[in-house]
């Protein structure tokens, strides 16, 4: 495994995370965590029109959640509904742009997670994102 | 114990018996196995004795009347001799085999607690539990409405034995309690802590899952109605345990599972059950894995189990000074000198998953996470730690090889 996994821009997002702080009057707001590790995300997002205007997340964790998370945040804005609910798994994995294996998958694929479940409104039901 | 003076500690000869250590993760880069806590290595004498019992001695006990079936029967039963010899218990018929220190304490919260326990009574724990002294107690607070209570942890991540009077009471019927914790390595005060459950008519069960590995224990000084330890975290093999209980309250205990071996006679009415211990071990129970323990407390006993703790002391004092001379490491264990040798810490700036994965490149086997110790990282108000684990076969140059590592981590972090 090369140093790949701590790359410039993953530590960059790690350490000055984009969009971090909850907004105070969202439409969506879902939080989630991974027992196994004890990393946890907490996403808001306000709309409008169906269409994802602000986004504001927090949460503890790894270089790898945190900066999944960062990276993710900077997406949103702009996207319909229906287009947040079409981010996959392989959508992350670009953004990251590193190998993973079946462990830390879980630590960047939790704000994704958060996410889905959140856009969905169906808190405490898996959503569509397997590992 | 007698061995102590008699016999010289030579950690390269042990680290021979371990063929698993001798092999690089990745070319050029050795192992340096660290989490031990959560599973030992094993020895080849323990190897040997498993590939041996399936090699030549192989058959089902306690019923066959062939060569096969009657060795392997008295293989069986002198590895629950020697578990009863380590331990110090009285009686052999006193070691239940389960599957490992968790069906161990689910056994007790089945037979024992269902019967004994009603609304209003109490269970006393620490804060400091694993899940598997912890979840087993909620569980069976559901079933009967007894109630959990918790010995509270300083933020030292010491015991607050001040608190044990308004914990322990009348009411308190078990107080099931770690004789050493996973994450912070020794616990101070459980002499205290049965006393006083004595002292108010409690039963106790003591969770040896980490301390039967690395210390000499004596159930009857430690006067624990109840011990439970896995064979895995003492160079045994996966899926053998063992349940300690004093024969008195052995035998008022109803069965746990039923089937086969746990009964004396079976008609279509009802059944009567087998002796002890067999009415505790329902079906065909993990015969190799209980010779493959015997085997390991044979390693172990040889070696010493003082001079095993006396060395892991000596090698736990050096990883904690070690770890003390890099900035921005807090120790979660108390940093106590003769206090074991598992330690878990942070670094700062790096989390805990990002510092085992960056020592993982060294070869470094650590824990990273809660270490099934959520209440206790929780009080202390961290998501995660680190830990790294020695065991007697770990080495004074292996400690130094984490602390580089650790270097390297927080060189890419930019915190160091």
């Amino acid at each position: 495994m090369g140093d790949d996994l701590y790359r410039e821009l993953i530590l960059d997002h790690y350490q000055n995370p984009r969009n971090k702080g909850l907004l105070e009057s969202a439409d969506i707001s879902h939080e989630d965590d991974n027992p196994l590790c004890g990393d946890q995300i907490h996403l808001t997002l306000t709309l409008n029109d169906g269409v994802v205007d602000e986004v504001g997340w927090d949460g503890e964790g790894c270089a790898i959640s945190m900066a999944s998370a960062s990276m993710l945040s900077e997406t949103l804005r702009g996207l319909s509904l229906e287009e947040v609910k079409q981010i996959s798994k392989e959508d992350i994995m670009d953004m990251l742009g590193i190998q993973l294996g079946p462990v830390r998958l879980k630590c960047a694929l939790l704000s994704l997670k958060v996410l889905k479940a959140g856009a969905y409104g169906l808190e405490g039901i898996e959503p569509d994102v397997s590992w | 114990m007698s061995d102590l003076n008699t016999k010289q500690f030579d950690v390269q000869s042990i680290r021979g018996d371990f063929p698993i250590l001798h092999q690089e993760i990745s070319p050029g880069v050795p192992l340096v196995y660290l989490d031990n806590a959560a599973s030992s290595q094993k020895p080849i004498q323990v190897i040997d004795a498993i590939s041996n019992h399936y090699r030549r001695t192989n058959a089902n006990i306690h019923r066959g009347i062939h060569r096969l079936s009657e060795q392997s029967t008295v293989a069986y039963e002198q590895a629950r001799d020697k578990a009863r010899s380590l331990i110090n218990a009285k009686h052999t018929e006193e070691i239940i085999f389960t599957r490992n220190a968790t069906e161990a304490i689910n056994l007790v919260a089945w037979s024992w607690g269902n019967s004994n326990l009603a609304e209003g009574d109490e269970i006393v724990v620490t804060e400091l539990e694993h899940h598997s002294n912890l979840v087993p107690w909620q569980l069976l607070c559901d079933r009967t409405g007894a109630k959990l209570k918790y010995i509270p942890l300083k933020p030292d991540a010491q015991l607050d034995l001040s608190k044990l009077d308004s914990t322990i009471g009348p009411r308190t019927k078990l107080a099931a309690i770690s004789g050493m914790s996973n994450v912070v390595g020794s616990v101070y005060g459980v002499h205290r802590i049965i006393a006083k459950a004595r002292s108010v008519g409690s039963l106790v069960l003591a969770d040896g899952a980490q301390s039967v590995p690395h210390t000499a224990v004596d159930v009857q000084d430690l006067d624990c109605d109840f011990m439970a330890f896995s064979g895995h975290k003492m160079c045994g093999p996966t899926g053998i345990g063992v349940l300690y209980a004093k024969r008195q309250v052995l035998e008022s205990m109803s069965p746990f599972l039923g089937g086969g071996d746990m009964i004396s006679r079976v008609s279509m009415e009802g059944s009567v059950w087998n002796d002890l211990p067999w009415r505790f071990e329902a079906g065909t129970p993990a015969i190799a894995q209980a010779i493959g323990l015997g085997a390991a407390i044979d390693y172990l006993t040889d070696i010493g189990m003082e001079n095993i703790h006396h060395y892991e002391d000596q090698i736990g004092n050096y990883a904690r000074q070690a770890l003390v001379s890099l900035p921005g490491i807090s120790f979660v264990s108390p940093d106590v000198e003769n206090s074991g040798a598992t330690i878990s810490f942070t670094v700062e700036g790096v989390h805990p998953h990002d510092v085992a994965e960056i020592v993982n490149r060294d070869g470094v086997a650590i824990r990273a996470g809660h270490h099934c110790a959520m209440p206790l990282h929780r009080k202390l108000g961290l998501a995660a730690s680190c830990r790294a684990s020695m065991y007697f076969y770990n080495t004074f140059e292996e400690v130094d090889k984490l602390v580089s590592a650790l270097r390297k981590a927080q060189k890419i972090f930019g915190v160091a």
